[in-house]
């Protein structure tokens, strides 16, 4: 790839809000704020805990919701006002891998019908012959036997309909995929299988995927650059590396140290640091840093005003009033 | 209520010092329908030394939940059938004890924290009546005062203000239901905890909570566990045996030294170590096992991972391999069992 194909952004979102009103007027804070650049080929990781809103975060960006405000640009076009007729073309080229296998695949089609749905209703192929040839080709590609094109999903493990899931969302050549925690219902052994099917897959097409997770050693492992959210802000965003050599974030902090380590001396050296607390509620949030209540590092001014997101050195940004005053 | 009181109610579960709390011995289960069977366990010998914990890791569907209950003889009761072994708390067999004996000792001598605390809780009642409940039923003599005095001390102890006792499971976070559901174990200081994934549905921040709380409380009362889960990090932090689990078989055993560091290893617990990705250092890529777990209903002939493993012989897909030992630490595998250990494993 050239640099001058690098230098436009495959994705980008400027100031992305989405807000979900609920009864009696108030509004959960879903998304609030998020800024972020996506360069073809490269992966995003995107680690939160649970309500963080990382998935709605990704649902935003493919307009399977309607943002609040803010923009979102696809190949340097704004697509933030495009409808469902518009958005259409652009299917093809932005798909997504859902976290649940079992929901997220009709029960009633069979797995080669699945695979082809998608190519049939973009009309891809001339004739249904081609279009399940090329269902027969992806189910190789993920490393599915052909003997399972007419089971249907029942029948198969959970790993197995997670290829399907995979399968479908490349059916149509797409650039970007989100994949909204592909793994986190799979076991370990058969999460190895998918990460792996997932980056040859990448080396291969060249995608560029938003890995949406709250594993962090998976994130690792597979992302170029991660953001680490909390109750919908970005806290904190740095290339992989950076970010595990050099956490700067109390929250990027705590979530390190929180993930138990399968190694019997460094686990049994680490002194224990836990944090306290649990996440608050999104719904109308008071003013300042989300993370101020559980923050051991909390001063007045956290709880006052919203630290900016600072670039602290190149490629690495964090919202945080004790980092950016250094 | 103290140790004394209980044992004076089940004096035949009066421990021996220095003896295990829990020891299996060659259990086998089964879930049979009128379509298949389902050997779910498979022959497993497991021990649990007093004041100890013991991980039990494996993948989904590998036994470990099925040899939890098999303890508790809560398997359901239509289908799950222990075909032979035994299962000695105390050094009494629980399965020749009948249903009142039994009564008294689960949730008493010995409880369960389950995997899922959403579905753990009953809905319609607050949580401070159902911690009351289990005291209750095992301290039939004490005032309702008493009670609420103690349901109180438990909130406290598993850091959640009393004052929320009148609230319901809905009103709780995961994290907090799961405290309830592990105040509701311990409220009876049980001497044998099991805990069946009891962070699974927790985020990682809430489980360093949980897994602290646990290791606290576990010190602080003395209690043994077993600890279910599937996890390796987790072992390491809080287990000081371990037994690796896979197709209903024990296939590797010892203390977690044994597990973590020694130099020989089942193939299994090989492939699950390199299936995870390693924090410390940057893997290009992982090595998982490649396939599936052998079918329950449907266990091949000799080793059951010889379909998936890289180092398989001719003699694996034959015969079951024996257990090789070497001090605490156990391997059931071909590569190292010396040709007279063989005969005497084969089951």
């Amino acid at each position: 790839m050239t640099q001058e194909v690098r230098r436009t952004p495959l994705l980008q979102t400027v100031d992305l809000q989405k807000y979900f009103k609920l009864k009696g007027g108030s509004y959960l804070h879903a998304v609030d704020g998020i800024n972020l650049t996506l360069y073809p080929g490269q992966t995003l990781g995107v680690v939160g805990e649970s309500g963080c809103g990382k998935s709605t975060l990704g649902r935003t960006i493919l307009k399977l919701i309607e943002p609040t405000a803010g923009k979102i640009y696809y190949n340097g076009v704004d697509i933030t006002n495009y409808n469902a007729r518009k958005m259409h073309p652009l299917r093809k080229e932005m798909q997504i891998i859902f976290q649940d296998p079992y929901s997220s695949i009709d029960p009633r089609k069979s797995v080669i019908e699945v695979i082809a749905q998608y190519m049939l209703i973009h009309k891809v192929y001339k004739s249904r012959a081609e279009t399940f040839n090329r269902a027969a080709e992806l189910m190789d590609m993920v490393g599915l036997a052909r003997r399972y094109a007419n089971s249907y999903p029942h029948e198969l493990d959970g790993g197995r309909r997670q290829r399907i899931g995979i399968a479908r969302a490349l059916s149509l050549n797409p650039k970007f995929i989100v994949c909204d925690e592909p793994v986190s219902a799979l076991d370990v052994s058969i999460q190895a299988q998918i990460l792996n099917l997932l980056m040859d897959l990448q080396q291969e097409l060249g995608l560029a995927y938003m890995f949406v997770t709250h594993d962090l050693s998976v994130v690792k492992h597979i992302s170029d650059h991660i953001m680490v959210m909390y109750l919908g802000t970005c806290v904190e965003m740095a290339s992989s590396d950076e970010l595990f050599d050099n956490p700067l974030h109390p929250y990027t902090y705590a979530l390190l140290i929180a993930i138990p380590e399968p190694d019997l001396l460094r686990s049994r050296q680490k002194t224990l640091h836990v944090i306290r607390g649990e996440v608050s509620s999104p719904i109308d949030p008071k003013p300042g840093c989300r993370f101020a209540a559980r923050c051991e590092y909390c001063t007045e001014r956290c709880s006052q005003s919203n630290p900016e997101f600072v670039e602290v050195s190149p490629g690495h940004h964090v919202a945080c009033f004790m980092v950016n005053d250094k | 209520m103290s140790k004394h009181d209980k044992t004076m109610k089940t004096p035949e579960f009066q421990g021996v010092e220095g003896a295990p709390i829990l020891d299996i011995r060659n259990l086998r289960v089964v879930y049979q329908t009128d379509l298949e069977t389902v050997e779910a366990v498979n022959g497993i010998d497991l021990t649990i030394e007093r004041g100890k914990t013991f991980g039990l890791v494996g993948e989904t569907g590998a036994g470990k939940t099925t040899t939890a209950l098999s303890v508790l003889r809560l398997l359901p009761a239509n289908t799950g059938r222990i075909l032979s072994g035994e299962i000695l708390f105390n050094g009494k067999n629980v399965l020749e004890l009948d249903e009142t004996l039994m009564q008294a000792i689960r949730g008493n001598l010995v409880s369960m924290v389950f995997q899922d605390p959403m579905s753990a809780l009953n809905p319609v009642y607050t949580v401070g009546e159902q911690i009351a409940e289990a005291i209750r039923l095992h301290n039939p003599d004490l005032t309702k005062e008493q009670v609420e005095d103690r349901v109180d001390e438990m909130l406290k102890l598993v850091g959640i203000m009393p004052s929320r006792k009148t609230e319901y499971p809905h009103q709780f976070s995961g994290g907090m239901k799961q405290r309830v559901v592990i105040a509701m174990a311990l409220c009876c200081e049980p001497e044998l905890l099991i805990a069946d994934e009891p962070t699974t549905a927790l985020d990682v921040t809430i489980q360093a909570q949980v897994l602290a709380m646990i290791r606290e409380l576990r010190d602080r009362l003395g209690t043994s566990m077993l600890m279910i889960t599937h996890d390796l990090g987790i072992v390491a932090q809080t287990c000081d045996a371990v037994g690796v689990m896979y197709a209903g078989e024990i296939v590797e055993s010892g203390t977690a030294e044994d597990i973590f560091l020694a130099e020989k290893h089942h193939p299994y617990t090989v492939g699950l170590f390199d299936s995870i990705p390693n924090l410390s250092s940057r893997t290009s890529r992982l090595k998982p096992i490649p396939g599936l777990m052998p079918d329950p209903t449907d266990l091949p002939k000799g080793c059951v991972f010889a379909e998936r493993c890289a180092s398989c012989m001719e003699i694996c897909r034959q015969e079951h391999p024996g257990v090789y030992t070497e001090g605490t630490h156990k391997i059931c595998c071909h590569l190292f069992a010396a040709p007279s250990e063989k005969e005497g494993g084969a089951k």
